[in-house]
């Protein structure tokens, strides 16, 4: 691909020049009492300009519709067309979310009908769709928690939180007043249940668990830490980012969850990583339902309504009532596969995953050896000694054509490759990329170490300089 | 490249050192930590006057990499911070026991040193 710089809208701007569209409206009145319309300073363009300036950007992406995405813990799964088809049907497409409730009775029962689903699929009966992506989950199901501890009339202090983490966790739990104190993993990427149980007392609010966890393992003591955090009056928080290895498999209330965090855009495919707002669910327990964030879609008689205030809740989070576009995606998923279709999902997830597993692991270390889930973590322990590491692997991928893995996550693994293939990739996609990961290795014993240092060279950008970038942070042109 | 480790310094297992002169102690991370992390790009370190108990959150270290904590070796009072390694937080990567230090402490209770690792201990540790 040819280098080619991408001048700023604002550089080719130029004034006088524009584009044709409809006429605009007489009336400068807006309903939020704005009279007044003025020059904002956007740039003049014609309208070719315009286009051929965002085409060009877009042909230098790459996206999950154009190749394989195996980016560990992100889920880039197939987004289906019957999604899209769905989500265009015009009474769902042209809403307003300010008409009357009785005109939009059929969006409010597909909302009712995905709060069902994503219950049945967890076994916990309180739902919100309202927040707007995983972490802003994480933070409605951690204010949840922090407003049960205040109507039990004592509020404790510290948030537990393992150190292969997603660091939303932590995050989260800061933001709503909590320390936090962090939980080391075994040698096998579990928690260390001594020393977790060494640090759960009566200050203990709650315990943030990813599972399957980052490494992408199970953690199979998940129950014993529910019970031990119940008897200690504490929450079990669940993020649930990878609930895709388990959907329709196993149920996280019966291992002990109180609130967990569902992510729409990972687990039921609706678009993300630039192609779609996320979407970030909760499910909670009986007990902690009263405190769900408002408004909230229930059913009397026959007819739907939105409880927008409610005196327990923790009150409003986002505007109307979350991403109700990727609520038309998410259902139309749940409805195409049925349950044994998701729970197949799961499965295959899981076997992909394996299957790169057990085709690089005699070439690439493998930190915790054994079945993964629905992701595979490799690291670069065998290369490094010729001098190359997992960056220089990652950016060798794009010269084969394909996405890299997520590179140095989970910290608990030095130089982490984590590769989640997903269920949507035939076994061929799976093949080449597995033959572009065995080739990689050869070229490193081969010892081609100053090529592949080089990568990737046919990318409108080379090795970015990151340090470079952000010591030296320039924000304007 | 093996990492360095001094001789005449203790150490944690989180790849803290630590130099003791009576009860003024200095605290930085190891040569292994910083190639562990990567090229620095942020660093944020306590007021002076703030008192840490050994075990807390001392100082963030952050790179493109990950951010991560540095631990209060033993406790005390935070008597100097190294303001250069804020403006060029490069200095942790290129010397990290000489100009990359980060912060002095004066001990609550010296005794708390042994309770850290010696350099052949450390050598182990970072092995594993």
């Amino acid at each position: 691909m040819q280098e080619i710089e991408e001048r700023l809208l604002c550089e080719i701007s130029r004034k006088g020049r524009r584009a044709i569209d409809l006429e605009p409206i007489d009336s400068n009145h807006n309903r939020l009492g704005v009279d007044e319309r003025q020059s904002i300073g956007l740039p003049e363009l014609s309208e070719p300009q315009v286009l051929r300036h965002f085409v060009r950007l877009s042909q230098q992406n790459y996206s999950i519709d154009a190749n394989f995405y195996p980016l560990g813990s992100c889920t880039m799964k197939h987004n289906p067309r019957q999604n899209e088809k769905f989500s265009r049907f015009s009474g769902f497409l042209n809403l307003h979310p300010l008409q009357p409730v009785s005109t939009a009775q059929g969006a409010l029962s597909l909302m009712y009908e995905l709060k069902r689903w994503l219950s049945e699929l967890t076994g916990l009966p309180g739902v919100s769709l309202n927040p707007a992506a995983g972490a802003h989950g994480e933070l409605a199901g951690m204010m949840v928690i922090h407003k049960a501890h205040e109507m039990r009339g004592r509020q404790r202090k510290v948030v537990l939180v393992p150190d292969s983490a997603h660091g939303t966790n932590p995050a989260t739990a800061a933001m709503c007043g909590y320390t936090i104190k962090t939980i080391p993993s075994t040698k096998q990427g579990l928690v260390d249940m001594d020393l977790f149980k060494a640090s759960l007392n009566d200050d203990t609010a709650a315990f943030m668990l990813t599972n399957p966890s980052t490494c992408g393992i199970f953690d199979p003591k998940v129950k014993e830490i529910a019970d031990l955090l119940h008897e200690n009056g504490a929450y079990f928080y669940c993020d649930g980012a990878n609930f895709n290895a388990i959907a329709g498999k196993i149920r996280p209330a019966d291992f002990g969850v109180d609130v967990m965090h569902i992510n729409l855009h990972k687990t039921f495919s609706t678009p993300h990583g630039g192609g779609g707002p996320g979407s970030g669910p909760i499910v909670v327990t009986a007990e902690l339902d009263p405190y769900l964030p408002v408004p909230n879609v229930v059913k009397t008689g026959g007819a739907y309504q939105l409880v927008n205030e409610d005196e327990k809740s923790i009150g409003r989070l986002k505007s109307f009532q979350g991403h109700f576009g990727m609520f038309t995606r998410a259902l139309s998923y749940m409805l195409g596969h049925g349950a044994d279709g998701i729970r197949r999902a799961s499965e295959d997830a899981v076997l992909s995953a394996n299957y790169i597993r057990a085709s690089l692991n005699d070439l690439y270390h493998e930190p915790f050896p054994g079945n993964c889930m629905h992701e595979c973590l490799l690291n670069d322990r065998h290369q490094r000694d010729a001098g190359i590491t997992t960056m220089d692997i990652a950016k060798t991928l794009i010269e084969h054509g394909f996405h890299p893995m997520t590179v140095f996550f989970p910290l608990v693994v030095k130089n982490a490759m984590l590769i989640e293939p997903t269920e949507s990739e035939p076994k061929e996609t799976l093949d080449d990329f597995i033959g572009a990961m065995r080739q990689i290795a050869e070229d490193v014993k081969l010892g081609d170490v100053e090529k592949l240092k080089k990568n990737p060279i046919s990318t409108p950008r080379r090795r970015v300089d990151e340090v470079k970038a952000v010591r030296d942070l320039k924000v304007t042109w | 490249m093996e990492a360095e480790i001094k001789e005449n310094l203790k150490y944690t297992k989180d790849h803290e050192w630590v130099e003791v002169v009576g009860d003024i102690v200095t605290i930085g991370i190891t040569d292994y930590a910083q190639s562990s992390i990567g090229d620095l790009v942020y660093v944020e370190l306590p007021e002076v006057g703030g008192s840490f108990d050994q075990g807390a959150d001392l100082v963030i270290v952050e790179s493109c990499k990950a951010a991560s904590d540095v631990y209060a070796p033993i406790s005390g009072e935070v008597v100097e911070v190294n303001n250069a390694v804020v403006e060029s937080p490069g200095t942790v990567n290129t010397a990290p026991y000489a100009d990359g230090w980060l912060v002095k402490v004066k001990a609550a209770d010296v005794s708390q040193i042994d309770t850290l690792m010696n350099a052949a201990e450390y050598k182990e540790h970072a092995a594993e």
